[in-house]
């Protein structure tokens, strides 16, 4: 039962509103927000960060925070891109989301070990590992750009469909890897809201010591949890790429800042316990139409980073604001 | 009851928490011994010290800025930033107001203009981020991780992105300067920093304040600390000693950069950890996280002697000692907690 | 008694060399309400926790519903029946009561799949059970602390329970709240649910239990029907103490008001609050949870703004802007949660005691005289007979009422005129209770003004020199301690005659 106290107490119908207006605006001062073309262009820039804020909004939600899973995307998908070019793998994409989805378990899983076994603080553990990766991958492997095996190559070429904008004569393609969000969207939204495992994240969020009593292998979900992280950001990599069509070590650097952000933007509460996958995908929509869009308002990219901070601070300053008032309105009606 | 009142010792003298500072000197000694044998003859030299002598300071300092605001329970990711901002704007100021090739005498009142300026905006940096922290209530992680991108942000777009090369001469020249032959004037701003900060947590209200209010910041609120004032003094103490940083690093480099040093924020925090700064706030002394520094730097600059080892196996290396040092943190205090379990619940 | 529904014998139990349980034995009845009573440290934990399988006992045996144990698990006692209601209720507070309600079902059943419409199920048939009416889809965090502990009851009952503990259930409610509670308890025993009430409050104990068992230092101390027992011999009994009664007559006010509060109102909270407070005055304000009296108080210490009226300190007009301002206006103030709002925890006992008045134990510099902190510690860990042979060590490692005169202590080493209380000795054991009573009377005949905020109304009643009850935000009546009752106060904090 959605009652109108509790619908406009959530985040996502003022992000929502947010994104409209902001669309609007956009529309209004350069009349190309709403052409085909600029739109795939908007879902092509989606998808990647889309599919790493699946996870990141999953560890919000337990009460910890992960920085490390940019790096783990990064090296599992460049571990994978080079033992796939080296033995000459001429097959199917398959094998490569699987290899970098399993290298991207084993980094998560040492992250889960750090996190669920010793109990150590999430934010230092994932810089920790963050930069370990990050190292490993420089150092060990000496990365840099790549050339990516013939399989990703063609996967990066797969298109749904193309939106011409014959006004300037542009034309975008939709790419497969949508399919691949929606699916991860999917199966994310059943694990969260239909199984056990799904609802313990949850309430450890909401207070470890009871899920512990109430019988949740609290070790357990956590392991799960950021082991799932990595397989996603493994995921996530090879989706990269294949876009890219070649292997860009530092893709993903700094990104993490962004997906943070826009989880927090979405609605998850930063202590833990509240998050949905819906105030997810909005808030990452509204911080890409606000990174794409800049040109289109007439910022100077120069200025797109300081544009982005300031997001994140107002951002995350309305949500923290947001939360602080309604539990003071709920102080309030208690009294009376 | 009387008598055993007259034993009660004398109080605000901590002890048995030193463990810690013993681990961090064995670690120190090791490390030290380690590079020494393997690397006699570049590692034990004058020349290798001098150099570690002028490499720590700029993120030694921010390191202590860090500690600072991990002590109040927080944590500070803009102090990169907040460097590189003051030190471009303090360059800025010098090429607008020193013509190339003006004598000294009349380069100077414009060049400590220029630190005054970045200094000042040090301060204001760490204001902003505390009043968003103390007054907006949005969480030090996620406060700072904006900040961190909006001073860079604002850093860039001055600059086109451009370094800030060609300073006055004499710049460089006084922030090269090496007392008795041996000191950089960085190293012994780190020491002043060092020191006075270490005394200022240690002795004086300020410091209590912080330790206080990292540990229960509600309980903060009813002993009327004033939490707002002392976490935005907090943030403005770690933006000044930023900008003094910056300061030290466009001596050192002789140009200011949006994107200087960018490792440092992970680095900074790695050094409040190991230094034994409790991150969920409230524990840890700046002895510590000194001895952290040193450590560090041994490590870093005995690898460089290394030829085949990357630079990038720093960032294996500090993401290792992190991680090894949190495990090792929590293996001892589970031990001890046994330990107390056995004596009673 | 009809039938044993739990039998302990000679339970044991040591942590290392600390032997918390001596031999320990209970034995409750089917439809029995059992009154557990012993100070902190008594034992009453562990014992709960062996009851439920969370410790194994080192000696001694358990016998439910018949059959005989050695030791139990978790799994194994709540399948018997056994279901235990921790102080904290353990919910999830970011979940819906519907979650709340069937979560542990489910786990218990092994279900790897949350089916909404089963869950609304168990959860409607949780409440209907006792008639509990709240709304399922509301979040926990939403509800109030009675509605919680209503929840955590309704779903100890869907286990089929044949004895549920209750662990100190009373600690968070409000008057109103432990009767209807003490009704429901009431009922459950109507279907022969058998309770063990663990309390140290002894009026609770008269009246819910039947029977009582009373723990100190690990050893069964009494036992025996309530009705058999007195106030003089509880007290003993838990204490190992012997107490003169609690005869008091308060010192009227001496001279001025030093404190006067003209038509303060805070809106949602309270409004047209005036009164006057003297030295050497005890004002009582009673009032159930949500009456504002806490919002009241807080005012006056700064922590909140009121929106229309003054308070005058010493006959001058005052503005509290800040707990800075209060402070330095001499008042002081005990919040309601020692543990959260009070204390540093794992900070030393000498930090906490001096935590307010570091302003006046440094130089103009900012920094500590070390000597004159060293010494203030030591007058009042002397003045309060604060029980500690090292002021370094985290204060969390005293008693509760130890605890409580370090917060005091904070206070009083300031140059203090009027002292707020709030809820003085919750939490608080009985001897404990004592020495804060009687430090209060002490510090009023001194000359200070104290305003104590309370609930516990015999509290209110014994130590107060006037009463005012609070309702809805208003006050309702001053009345005179000495010629009104707990049945009296009782009625006006409701409203109901």
């Amino acid at each position: 039962m959605i009652t109108a106290r509790r619908f406009f107490a959530r985040s996502e119908p003022w992000v929502l509103a947010a994104i409209v207006i902001l669309s609007l605006l956009i529309q209004a001062r350069s009349g190309q927000f709403f052409t085909g073309n600029n739109l795939v262009d908007l879902a092509r820039a989606f998808i990647v960060p889309g599919l790493l804020s699946i996870g990141c909004m999953m560890v919000i939600v337990s009460g910890g925070i992960d920085v490390s899973f940019t790096a783990v995307a990064a090296l599992a998908m460049y571990i994978t891109d080079k033992i796939l070019l080296q033995s000459g793998y001429e097959g199917n994409v398959i094998l490569a989301y699987a290899m970098s989805a399993g290298f991207g378990l084993l980094m998560g899983a040492l992250n889960g070990f750090l996190i669920a076994f010793l109990r150590l603080p999430t934010l230092v553990v994932t810089l920790g590992t963050g930069s370990l990766f990050t190292g490993l991958m420089f150092g060990a492997f000496s990365a840099s750009a790549s050339d990516v095996p013939p399989a990703i190559v063609a996967h990066g070429k797969e298109t749904l469909f193309t939106a011409v904008n014959s006004d300037l004569g542009l034309s975008s393609n939709m790419p497969s890897q949508i399919l691949i969000l929606v699916g991860m969207l999917f199966l994310a939204f059943l694990l969260l809201r239909y199984t056990m495992l799904g609802r313990g994240i949850y309430a450890i969020g909401g207070d470890e010591a009871a899920a512990e009593r109430a019988g949740f292998n609290v070790r357990a979900i956590k392991m799960f949890l950021y082991c799932l992280v990595g397989v996603l950001a493994g995921i996530t990599g090879i989706s990269r790429i294949s876009m890219m069509a070649y292997a860009d070590p530092s893709t993903f650097q700094g990104m993490e800042l962004t997906v943070i952000a826009a989880v927090v933007l979405g609605g998850t509460r930063v202590t833990g316990g509240l998050g949905t996958l819906t105030g997810t995908i909005l808030g990452i929509a509204l911080m890409m139409i606000l990174a794409n869009s800049l040109i289109l308002i007439g910022i100077p990219t120069y200025w797109s980073r300081a544009f982005t901070g300031a997001v994140i601070i107002i951002g995350t300053g309305v949500t923290a604001h947001q939360i602080a008032s309604t539990h003071r309105s709920q102080r309030d009606l208690k009294k009376t | 009851m009387k008598n055993e009142q007259a034993e009660v010792a004398l109080p605000l003298i901590r002890r048995g928490r030193d463990q810690n500072l013993a681990r961090l000197l064995v670690m120190l000694g090791v490390v030290f011994a380690l590079m020494a044998v393997l690397r006699p003859e570049q590692f034990v030299t004058p020349a290798n010290f001098g150099s570690m002598m002028r490499q720590f300071p700029e993120y030694g300092i921010m390191a202590i800025g860090v500690s600072l605001t991990m002590i109040t329970g927080g944590i500070d990711l803009g102090v990169v930033g907040t460097a590189n901002l003051s030190a471009i704007l303090a360059a800025k100021l010098m090429f607008a107001a020193v013509p190339r090739g003006a004598p000294p005498e009349q380069a100077l009142p414009y060049l400590a203009l220029a630190v005054l300026v970045a200094l000042a905006c040090g301060l204001a940096c760490g204001a902003f981020a505390g009043l968003l922290i103390s007054r907006f209530e949005i969480p030090a992680i996620l406060a700072t991780l904006g900040t961190q991108q909006l001073y860079t942000g604002i850093a860039i777009g001055i600059t086109n992105g451009r370094p800030q090369s060609g300073l006055p001469l004499l710049y460089s020249k006084i922030g090269n300067t090496e007392f008795f032959g041996l000191f950089p004037l960085s190293f012994l701003v780190f020491l002043v920093v060092a020191v006075g900060i270490a005394f200022l947590l240690s002795s004086s209200r300020f410091g209590m304040y912080l330790y206080m209010l990292g540990t229960n910041s509600k309980a903060a609120l009813y002993a009327g600390l004033g939490n707002t004032s002392i976490l935005i003094r907090t943030y403005m103490l770690s933006g000044l000693l930023s900008s003094v940083a910056g300061l030290i690093m466009m001596a050192r480099a002789n140009s200011a950069k949006a994107e200087y040093g960018a490792p440092y924020t992970l680095q900074c925090v790695l050094i409040a950890v190991l230094g034994g700064i409790d991150p969920s706030g409230g524990f840890g002394k700046i002895v510590g996280v000194t001895l952290a520094i040193f450590i560090l730097q041994f490590l870093s600059s005995g690898l460089n002697m290394f030829n085949n080892i990357s630079n990038f196996y720093r960032d294996v290396i500090w993401g290792g000692v992190l991680i090894l040092v949190l495990v090792f943190n929590r293996l001892l205090s589970q031990r001890a907690e046994r330990r107390a379990a056995r004596r009673g619940e | 008694m009809a039938s044993t529904v739990l039998k302990l014998e000679g339970i044991e139990k040591s942590f290392g060399g600390v032997r918390a349980l001596k031999g320990v034995d209970l034995e409750i009845g089917a439809g029995e309400i059992h009154c557990l009573a012993g100070e902190n440290g008594s034992g009453k934990s562990t014992l709960i926790k062996v009851i439920s399988g969370v410790h194994e006992p080192d000696a001694g045996w358990i016998e439910i519903g018949g059959r005989r144990f050695t030791q139990l698990s978790p799994i194994e006692a709540i399948s018997l029946g056994v279901q235990v209601i921790y102080q904290d209720f353990s919910v999830f507070p970011n979940l819906t009561v519907m979650e709340n309600l069937a979560l542990n079902m489910e786990l218990m059943d092994k279900r790897a799949f949350m089916n909404y419409r089963r869950a609304r199920s168990i959860a409607s048939r949780a409440v209907a059970q006792i008639g509990f009416d709240v709304d399922l889809d509301e979040r926990v965090e939403n509800l109030s602390v009675a509605d919680r502990q209503l929840i955590a009851i309704s779903r100890a009952l869907l286990q089929n329970s044949k004895l549920i503990i209750m662990d100190e259930p009373t600690s968070a409610l409000t008057k109103k709240e432990v009767k209807s509670l003490f009704s429901l308890i009431k009922e459950l025993q109507s279907r022969g649910i058998s309770i063990l009430f663990v309390s140290h409050k002894l009026d609770e104990v008269f009246e819910i239990s039947e029977r009582y068992t009373i723990l100190r230092s690990g050893e069964n101390v009494a036992k025996g029907s309530t009705t058999e027992l007195d106030h003089r011999a509880f007290a003993f009994h838990m204490t190992g103490r012997e107490f003169s009664a609690e005869s008091y007559r308060p010192a009227g006010p001496r001279g001025e008001p030093i404190l006067s509060v003209r038509g303060v109102s805070l809106r949602g909270c309270y409004s047209g609050i005036s009164f006057d407070l003297a030295p050497g005055e005890i004002l009582g304000i009673t009032g159930l949870l949500g009456s504002g009296r806490t919002e009241l108080v807080e005012t006056l210490f700064g922590i909140t703004q009121p929106d229309s009226g003054t308070i005058e300190v010493r006959g001058l007009p005052a503005k509290i802007r800040s707990v800075k301002d209060a402070i330095r206006k001499g008042l002081g103030y005990v919040p309601s949660d020692r543990l959260t709002e009070g204390l540093f925890l794992p900070q030393a006992i000498d930090r906490n005691a001096v935590i307010a008045v570091l302003d006046r134990l440094s130089n103009g510099f900012g920094f500590l005289r070390r000597k004159a902190v060293a010494e203030t510690t030591l007058r009042w860990i002397r003045e309060l007979s604060i029980a500690t042979k090292d002021p370094s060590l985290p204060v969390r490692t005293l008693s509760g009422g130890n605890q409580q005169k370090v917060v005091l202590a904070r206070w009083l080493a300031n140059d203090l005129s009027v002292l707020i209380l709030n809820g003085p000795t919750m939490g608080v054991d009985i001897g404990s209770k004592y020495d804060i009573h009687a430090l209060m009377r002490k510090l009023a005949s001194e000359g200070l003004a104290i305003i104590i905020v309370s609930d516990d109304l015999p509290e209110v009643l014994a130590c107060a020199s006037r009463i005012i009850v609070m309702r809805e935000g208003a006050f309702v009546r001053e009345l005179d301690p000495a010629s009104t009752t707990e049945s009296v106060l009782g009625e006006l904090s409701t409203g109901v005659a």
